[in-house]
């Protein structure tokens, strides 16, 4: 194996910061003459905002400057990304997102205005002191009864409170519905996939810097994607010219999708610190950021799977209400469309596919990805039902499931909604996790529980995503409206270090470790003397950002097409100074040669070359070493894998253990080893959160009722077993030269379903046969509940 | 606003604090020791963790005031004398401990606590003991993994690269 190249679980280099405090994430930042913010945020669900008095607040001590909606009435609104019609062809309803609430109030935590102090003492006690009148509504929060009662709306211009009602693919339901018709098993499953709150440990934050001097305003703000933030707030919030805004987003202590966003407290802290001329510095608490963060999940869906009696999937249909919350977040409407119902075909060959998902505006806060981002709301529904089938007809789970596997000789594999995956192998991922998890023995385990007076099961998943986000041709299509590309600038030093300035963002990922492993293997170089920068938009070209799985698949790959470019200048160079033919010179092992000959020059003497260009052909080449590369992707990446879960159940108490987990995953190529197993590692424990343990859980009057970490069972170390990971099974990427389809969302696609089939099989096992469906999470009570009722 | 003194990182230091700062907020805003995390407001998550007179204790639980004249020690205190990571800090890099870092400083300070009263903890003591800590990223996995590198124990026979 490499020391430092690719392959090689090189241990990171940003760890040393972080061990030793010296870490810099934006609280860490306090600007010269810094004031701070505190937003008001309304503490009912609906209400409509009669006036805002900020006199007394105003003449206390410190304050600065208040400012509430109506300020911010003539910039414009924050858009959804994607515009997803109905099936009936009517266009999607999107409200104005205003930076802070004007006329209404929508959710808990809607902020309706914008305190700064001196101190943050001062910011919070005036905070405090602003006088809202808001008459209170009715709180629409049930989702059912949003789309059932049309007249009750979150938005008074939208009948109805939904955002669209979208088929995929509509020219198809027709022989969907044949084909259940004709059908000789049905399976139907009506489930919950429970809402979430990400819950990055780091709570949001944002500075806002104007510079009356230039004009030039800079944000400092806990963001995946700062480029994506600039281009927001320039071209829809406020105006600035992209030139004369930068977006920095430093070290950022998780994201998991909550921070993929623009959010109005960005927008808020940038107007505040202008009327100022001094910085504005805002620092969510943690109360903040469960009111205000965008939630993950949130469906109600029927989902049917039609079969013939051999087990062989006809057909499969769902119907899903999917609730967006009080405004559209930027992804919000791509979320349960095109990463959800282009999922719905999973790893199996079922060749009518039908998908309708309704959003539904709710008083709740904006939901949005969360890691997966759709694909575990698909994975859900799909080895769910598929579980429920094997149970119906008596058939083994993993044997329904491998005969309907796409074979491996089917690749390019079309899919009857959109997708076209270009590799894989279920088989053999399969047959992995069958030898690691030992599954032979699993009568054995299980008596061994039985003999403790535990109920043992075990459930499986075997999913497949779509990960490397995405190819913008198809995308426009479908109707986002940015491009998904990345760009990279590879830039070599005279001294032959490099500089590569990178559009991902690294919260946690390893960039700064890994990146430089791909360069250094391409360039026979160290990979000490390979840096990343990223996350200021004002040192790297462009770029879309870190979320669903795509910073090695489409960065890393701009990051290649960069240093191709370095390395074919770089024959330009050497062919000069080696007086050979440009065809005649190879590149290896850091070398650029003349075919056939001992005659070589190294790489750092052609950058030195390059920068100090005595001997140089300067009539036909420009003198420097630094190349910049956008890339996009052709076709998405399809990861995929196979998962197998243990639980015992104490029946006394209905408390679910995690006994094991098991995952053998198709990455296609990997670069570090140790990295993509702690990328699995973390995503099943938000898995195994999201079956047993997390729900973010409004009342009827749309009051939070899971608002702190007292409230919302984060997943803890006693919660969590040791898992078993493996990603020997790989069918490279067959389209980025790499080979790798991304990892950082597997773990939380494929864990929930294979948890909770392990759940229903435990009960059924211990004799509670009429138990099909439990919903999650599964906390004790409700199994306890289940399992006496 | 009241002066108070105590020793940070065995050096002493002064600063202004009202009644209601924090010893967290001492840290960060007064002193500059940024190590130490804020991540919840119910003294949950345990990114503050530091140790007061040898205790391990979440400093956004303790009123700056109170620890008076005490002797605290952060995450920028814990590297050995010539600046390398000490033993912890060196396993939690080599088994993958950490990935945002946020958690990191809190989980290096509860380490630190559990192996000075139990120096070789078992999987199940060292998961009892993070409890208070919370991690997004890493799925405990390697913490625990580091924990008991740390402690020397063989981790050679638990699963992952």
């Amino acid at each position: 194996m490499p020391k430092d190249g690719i392959g090689a679980s090189t241990v990171r280099r940003e760890d040393v910061r972080f061990l030793t405090g010296k870490g810099r994430y934006t609280a860490d930042i306090n600007l010269r003459h810094q004031t701070y913010a505190v937003f008001c945020r309304s503490d009912v669900a609906h209400g409509r905002i009669n006036g805002i008095d900020t006199a007394a607040a105003m003449a206390m001590p410190g304050v600065l400057a208040i400012m509430t909606g109506a300020d911010f009435v003539a910039m414009g609104g924050n858009p959804a990304g994607w515009h997803i019609p109905s099936r009936d062809g009517s266009a999607m309803r999107e409200p104005k997102r205003p930076v802070l609430a004007h006329g209404k109030v929508r959710h808990v935590g809607d902020a309706y205005a914008i305190v700064v102090a001196e101190t943050l003492e001062q910011a919070r006690d005036a905070a405090g002191a602003v006088d809202a009148d808001i008459t209170e509504l009715d709180a629409i929060v049930d989702m059912a009864a949003a789309v059932a009662n049309p007249g009750h709306r979150v938005h008074d211009e939208i009948d109805g409170n939904l955002a669209f009602d979208w088929g995929w693919i509509e020219d198809n339901r027709a022989a969907v519905d044949a084909a259940f018709a004709a059908a000789p098993h049905v399976t139907t499953l009506e489930l919950v996939n429970n809402r979430l709150a990400p819950n990055a440990l780091e709570t949001r934050a944002s500075i806002g810097d104007y510079d009356a001097g230039t004009g030039d305003y800079k944000l400092y703000t806990t963001s995946q994607n700062p480029h994506l933030s600039r281009l927001l707030i320039s071209a829809f919030v406020m105006g600035i010219p992209e030139n004369k805004l930068t977006v920095v987003a430093p070290d950022v202590g998780g994201g998991f999708g909550s921070k993929i966003y623009h959010y109005g407290e960005e927008a808020a802290v940038l107007a505040a610190s202008k009327a100022l001329e001094r910085p504005v510095k805002w620092v969510a608490d943690r109360s903040e950021a469960f009111l205000s963060d965008a939630h993950g999940r949130d469906h109600v869906t029927k989902i049917q799977l039609a079969l013939d009696k051999q087990g062989n999937f006809l057909a499969l249909r769902t119907e899903t209400l999917a609730n967006v919350g009080a405004y559209l977040s930027n992804f919000s409407t791509a979320t349960p469309t095109f990463l959800h119902g282009t999922l719905m075909a999973g790893p199996y060959r079922t060749p009518l596919v039908y998908v309708n998902v309704k959003a539904v505006f709710t008083n709740t806060a904006p939901v949005d990805a969360y890691r997966g981002a759709g694909r575990p709301e698909a994975t859900y529904s799909i080895e769910r039902v598929v579980d429920k089938a094997a149970h119906e007809l008596g058939m083994d789970p993993l044997a329904i499931r491998r005969q309907n596997f796409i074979q491996p000789d089917q690749y390019p594999y079309q899919t009857p909604v959109g997708l076209v995956y270009d590799t894989g192998n279920y088989n053999a991922t399969l047959d992995k996790m069958i030898e690691l998890g030992d599954i032979a023995g699993f009568e054995g385990r299980a008596a061994a529980s039985k003999a403790k007076g535990k109920l043992r099961g075990i459930g499986y998943s075997t999913w497949v995503e779509a990960c490397g986000i995405a190819p913008s041709n198809l995308v426009g299509v479908l109707g986002a409206r940015v491009g998904l590309y990345d760009a990279a600038t590879v830039r070599v030093n005279a001294t032959g270090n490099i500089s590569v300035m990178t559009g991902a963002h690294s919260h946690g990922q390893g960039h700064e470790t890994v990146f430089p492993q791909i360069v250094a293997d391409m360039l026979g170089i160290p990979a000490a003397s390979v840096d990343i920068v990223h996350g200021d938009t004002s040192k790297i070209p462009f770029g879309m950002g870190s979320y669903g799985s795509r910073s090695l698949s489409v960065c890393g790959t701009a990051i290649t097409k960069a240093v191709d470019k370095i390395i074919a200048k770089g024959k330009k160079i050497a062919a000069h100074m080696l007086e050979a033919a440009e065809g005649d010179i190879v590149f290896a092992d850091g070398k650029f040669s003349v075919t056939g000959t001992d005659k070589a020059k190294s790489f750092g003497e052609i950058a030195f070359s390059a920068y100090v260009p005595h001997n140089y052909p300067l009539e036909t080449l420009e003198p420097g070493l630094e190349e910049t590369a956008f890339y996009d992707p052709a076709n998405f990446t399809y990861p995929a894998g196979a998962y197998a879960c243990e639980v015992e159940i104490d029946p006394d108490t209905g408390k679910v253990t995690v006994e094991s987990f098991t995952c053998a995953d198709d990455f296609g190529n990997v670069i570090n080893p140790m990295i993509v197993a702690g990328q699995v590692h973390g995503g099943v424990a938000q898995g195994i959160g999201q079956a047993l343990l997390e729900n973010v859980a409004y009342d009827a009057q749309g009051q939070l009722l899971s608002g702190s970490f007292m409230d919302y069972a984060m997943p803890r170390a006693d919660d969590l077993p040791f898992y078993t990971v493996d990603h020997s099974c790989n069918t490279p990427c067959t389209h980025n030269p790499l080979g790798v389809k991304g990892c950082g969302e597997a773990g939380a696609i494929g864990t929930p379903p294979a948890v909770i089939n392990a759940v229903v099989n435990a009960l059924q096992r211990g004799g509670h046969t009429s138990i099909t469906h439990i919903e999650m999470p599964v906390t004790p009570s409700r199994v306890w509940a289940a399992m006496n009722s | 606003m009241t002066k108070i003194t105590m020793t940070v990182n065995g050096k002493t230091v002064s600063g202004e604090v009202e009644g209601r700062t924090l010893l967290s907020g001492f840290l960060r805003e007064e002193l500059g020791l940024r190590g130490t995390h804020i991540g919840c407001d119910t003294s949950q998550c345990g990114a503050c963790a530091v140790h007061l007179d040898g205790q391990l204790v979440k400093s956004c639980a303790v009123l700056a005031m109170d620890a008076a004249g005490g002797s605290v020690t952060s995450i920028e205190g814990m590297q050995n004398a010539d600046g390398s990571l000490s033993v912890i800090q060196a396993a939690f890099q080599e088994h993958h401990g950490l990935q945002c870092g946020f958690c990191t400083p809190g989980m290096v300070m509860a380490t630190a606590a559990l192996l000075k009263l139990n120096p070789k903890p078992s999987e199940h003591d060292v998961r009892h003991h993070l409890e208070g800590n919370i991690c997004r990223c890493t799925g405990y996995h390697n913490i625990v993994k580091a924990v008991m590198a740390a402690s020397g124990q063989d981790v050679s026979a638990i699963a992952a690269e």
